[in-house]
Parts: structure tokens; sequence; C-alpha cells
């Protein structure tokens, strides 16, 4: 089966300016990949260019096989902009009907309806756009881009609005759709949210990949800290495997061991280490 | 694309575009009528005068007063197109609300086309229904008929096309209240021109009609106008015919059908342009 979105060596320039550099990314059938970076890393550029927004200058970009932006590839995608909005007069009902009649999917009401519980809107169905909160407008346009049960799902920011609440569900929604096989790149600044729901992250940093992998291959040892009646002393060079050599040389010592913790860089140190001093 | 048009009709609906849009046009047609009454009453009072210098004062006057209403439904028409299609890309760009619909497999090409189809007809429908009722308001209040009602209103209808065809190409390129300002410019500089041959054909001045001529290619809906204008009083001769050339509604040059043909060529050109940018444009 093709890979939901296979991009390799895009490179978009605006001007001067270089959005994306030569940049790799793959996101297989189910798999949830976090899109990280300081703002103006290219994150929104290739979200856009997967979806047909953007034409990248040079390099290739494809959605289940078919060149992305296609017609083809438009009809697996779903993709909720970063900054988006929906007519103020249409009802949240009407926003769907109308997502889904572009879309070609004869979901009808009851796909309506199972969106929009999905995303606990259920009980506004009729109300206005207008009268929505900012965080009831993400869940709808979350709801939105589930309209035609697309292969893959493009979410630029799809939590900057949302309560604590808000954010747990998109998460649980996340989990949801990646055990229906469904793709997800989520460009996300939440480093907590990504390590916790994303299978791969890829880091980006002027327009490059500084860093991709599995949250838990990105993270180093950290070292080993040891609680003894001495009290807790961090052994900066060691790992899991020397563990029981540093219990035991304790011990040995006279020492009494209540604790020890294998640490671990988390991806905030990951992120930190590969976007190095880029601010934000 | 129906279901880009139906979008397009309900949001004017719900935002009461057509409402208010009514209520206007009702404003405006009570106006023309007390307007149409006065012109008659006062063409009245010296009707065997003007019947002595070989002039139908009933036909100038009913001509004056329907051209007045044409110039004034064009700009309602072009400002209800326009307007409904001004933001239609880049401003929507800009307020997030173009990227969800674009990204669907219905495209850019038949989004703009719907969009500009939307506009064009409601101005096009609007456009036609006011000059018929203005022109039977002057038929039940002065008795006056113009000489020719189809072709005028079509025209009419068709120079409103062509300016709302300019603005969603301006739409691609400038966002809403740039394009704004660009669209009505033009469309002031195309009614000048119009203006300006007028005045040089009276005076017979070669300089002033060859810049109308090429004000009406480069923008036909001018050229339409003049044509509708002339059309009323197309069988209108003489004394009579001279008198209502002579005035800002005589529409002293008739295009004929080659500059119906170009309008609809331009109309097309506009819109493939702005496919063609549209296509091409990150969003």
């Amino acid at each position: 089966m093709a890979l939901a979105l296979s991009a390799r060596g895009l490179v978009k320039r605006y001007g001067a300016v270089s959005a994306l550099d030569g940049v790799d990314v793959e996101v297989g059938s189910g798999q949830l990949v976090g899109l990280l970076g300081p703002n103006g890393a290219g994150k929104s550029t290739l979200v856009k260019i997967a979806c047909g927004l953007v034409r990248q200058n040079i390099g290739t970009a494809e959605v289940c096989g078919v060149p992305a932006g296609s017609r083809a590839a438009r009809a697996q995608t779903g993709y909720l902009a970063e900054l988006f909005r929906f007519p103020g007069w249409a009802s949240a009902d009407e926003v769907l009907e109308l997502h889904q009649r572009l879309s070609g999917s004869n979901g009808a009401e009851r796909e309506r309806s199972e969106l929009l519980d999905l995303v606990g809107l259920l009980d506004a169905a009729d109300t206005r756009v207008e009268a929505m909160s900012k965080g009831m407008q993400q869940r709808l346009g979350i709801a939105q881009a589930l309209v035609g049960t697309p292969r893959l799902l493009l979410l630029d920011e799809p939590t900057s609005a949302l309560d604590p609440v808000g954010r747990r569900t998109v998460r649980e929604l996340l989990e949801q759709l990646r055990g229906r096989g469904v793709a997800v790149l989520l460009n996300s600044h939440l480093l907590s949210e990504v390590e916790l729901v994303c299978d791969h992250v890829v880091i980006l940093a002027k327009g490059k990949v500084a860093a991709a992998g599995r949250p838990a291959d990105l993270a180093r040892p950290k070292g080993v800290e040891v609680e003894t009646d001495n009290g807790t002393r961090l052994i900066p060079a060691a790992g899991r495997d020397e563990v029981p050599r540093i219990v035991a040389d304790l011990v040995a010592r006279g020492e009494r061991v209540y604790g020890v913790r294998v640490l671990r860089s988390d991806l905030e140190d990951v992120y930190l280490e590969a976007v190095g001093d880029q601010s934000s | 694309m129906t279901i880009i048009l139906r979008y397009s009709m309900r949001e004017a609906i719900r935002r009461r575009v057509f409402l208010v849009v009514l209520v206007l046009s009702v404003g405006f047609l009570m106006l023309y009528a007390l307007g149409v009454d006065r012109a008659f009453n006062a063409t009245g009072n010296f009707s065997d005068t003007a019947e002595r210098a070989g002039v139908e004062a009933t036909t100038v006057a009913g001509a004056f007063m329907l051209g007045l209403s044409m110039f004034a439904t064009l700009f309602l028409g072009v400002v209800l197109g326009s307007f409904l299609t001004l933001g239609a890309i880049r401003g929507d760009a800009e307020r997030g609300l173009l990227q969800p619909l674009v990204v669907r497999p219905i495209g850019r090409t038949t989004l703009l086309l719907a969009r500009y189809a939307g506009a064009a007809l409601t101005a096009a429908f609007y456009v036609v229904g006011m000059f018929l009722l203005a022109a039977a308001i002057t038929k039940a209040i002065g008795g006056w008929w113009p000489d020719r009602v189809v072709e005028p209103a079509l025209e009419l209808a068709g120079a409103a096309g062509v300016v709302t065809a300019l603005a969603v190409l301006g739409s691609v390129l400038l966002g809403t209240t740039a394009n704004g300002i660009t669209v009505f410019m033009l469309f002031g500089a195309g009614l000048v021109g119009g203006l300006l041959g007028q005045i040089g054909r009276v005076l017979g001045s070669p300089t002033l009609k060859h810049v109308a001529t090429g004000v009406s290619w480069a923008l036909p809906f001018e050229a339409l106008y003049q044509d509708a204008l002339a059309a009323i009083t197309a069988n209108s001769g003489g004394a009579t015919g001279f008198l209502i050339r002579l005035g800002p509604f005589g529409g002293a040059h008739a295009g004929g059908v080659a500059i119906l043909v170009w309008s609809a060529g331009y109309t097309a050109l506009v819109c493939l342009a702005a496919v063609r940018l549209f296509a091409s444009t990150d969003l």
C-alpha cells in the first residue's frame, strides 16, 4: 500500500527566503507523525504543499501514491488550517453539509451527526458559527477535516484554541483515528501533546529536517539518579545496564539504597538541541 | 459548480443582501416614478412649441428619464456583482475562508467560475428586472415605451457581467479594499470615456472620439451601456434623435455586433486570466 504522504527533497522559496530546503517526510497508513519546529521553520508550508495550497519549487510530494494537490489527492485528504474561518451565517450542520458536497461524501446526515458527536458538538448542530466560541469553531474545524473519511489528515495547530479538556478530547480522537488506519500529520507547538500521541516526530529548523524518529528513539540517556541514606546523587554517564553494578558498589560501601531512577532526555530536550538557539 | 452557486446565494440571503437590495431598489423606483411624473408634466407645458420645431417632447423626456434609470441600474448592478466578488479569492484567503474549500476535490477553477457565475447572474437578473420595471413605470406615467427592450436589457446585464469579471480577476491579485477601489475607478473611467466620446461626436472632435473608442474596447462595459442607450431610441431620428443624443444619456454611439462579440470574448479572457492566476497562487 502506498504511503499516505511521501515528500522527497521538497524545496520552497518565497523570493529570497527558503521556507523548505530539501525536506523528506513520510507518513504511513495509521501513523501519527508530529511536526515540530520554531515559527518560520517551514512546518505550515510543508502541510500546505501536502494539501495543494502551495506548490513546491523542487521535489515531489505524493498523497496515497498520487501527486499532492491533484484532485485524486485532495479526495483522500482532510485539512485543518492554522488560521481558518467558516462563514458566520452557517450552522455547524450546514458547514459539514457543504463540505460533504464538495468532497463528494455520501455520508449524509448520519456522517454529520457522528462527526459532531465525535468532537462534542452534537448539541450545537444548529448553532451558527458566529455564535460559537473559538474552541467550538476549532472543534468544528476538526470535524470538517474528517468529512469524507480521508486517508490522510493534515492538522495545523489543531489545539491552539482549545482548553485542556478540549486538548484531551483531540488527543483521544487522534488515537481513535490511528486505530481506524487514518494517517495524521500533526503540526503543533505543544511538545507534550506530540510526545503523548505521536508515533514519529519530525523536527524542522530553518527549512531542513533537524531530527526525526520515534520519540523514544530520539531520547538519550541522561544518567542515573540514586537515592541513598547520604542523599540523592546523579551519575551522569551511566545508563540502565549499569544500574546493578552501581547499586552493588554502593551497598558494598555500606550505603543504604532507597531508590534508583534511569534518566532520559524528553522531547523538549531533543527539540531544544535540534533547533539550537533559533527563537520563535 | 451548483454547490458553490447555491452556497453563494444562501450567503447573500442570510446576510440580508437581497433584502437590503430589494428595499433600496423599491426606494429608487419610487423616486424614479416621481421624477418621471414631474418630467412628463413639465414636458406638457412646451410640447406644442417642441412639435413645431419637429421635436417629439414625450420621446425626449421618456428617453432621458429611462436613460437616467439605466445609468443608475447599471451602477447598482455593478455594485451588486462587484461586492459579491471583491474579496472572492485573496480577501477570503486572508480571512481563512477560502482554504477549507480549495483543498476539496472541487478544485480552484470550478470554485472561481462558480463565484463569478453566481455574482454575474445575480447582477444580470437585477439589472434586467430594474430596467423592465423602469420602462414599465415610464410607460405607465408618461405613455412612452422604448423602441427596443430586450437588446438594451441584455446589454446592461452584459455590462454588469464584464465589470464583475474584472472584480473577480482583481480579487485574485488584490485585497478586498484595493480591488474595490480599482474596480470602481475603472468603472468611473469607462463612463467618463463614454461621455467624452459623446461630447466628441457632437463637437466633431476626432481626438475625443478616438479616446472614447479606445476606452470602449479596453473597457467594453461602457460600449455595451452606450449601445443600450442607443437602442432605446433606435428609431428616433431628425431633431428628436439629435436632441436625445446631445444629452448625457443619449447613447450617441451604437457599437453594433462587433462590440457584443468583443465583450463576450473579453469577459471570457478576463475569467481565463483569473483562472490561470489563481491556479498558480500560493494560499
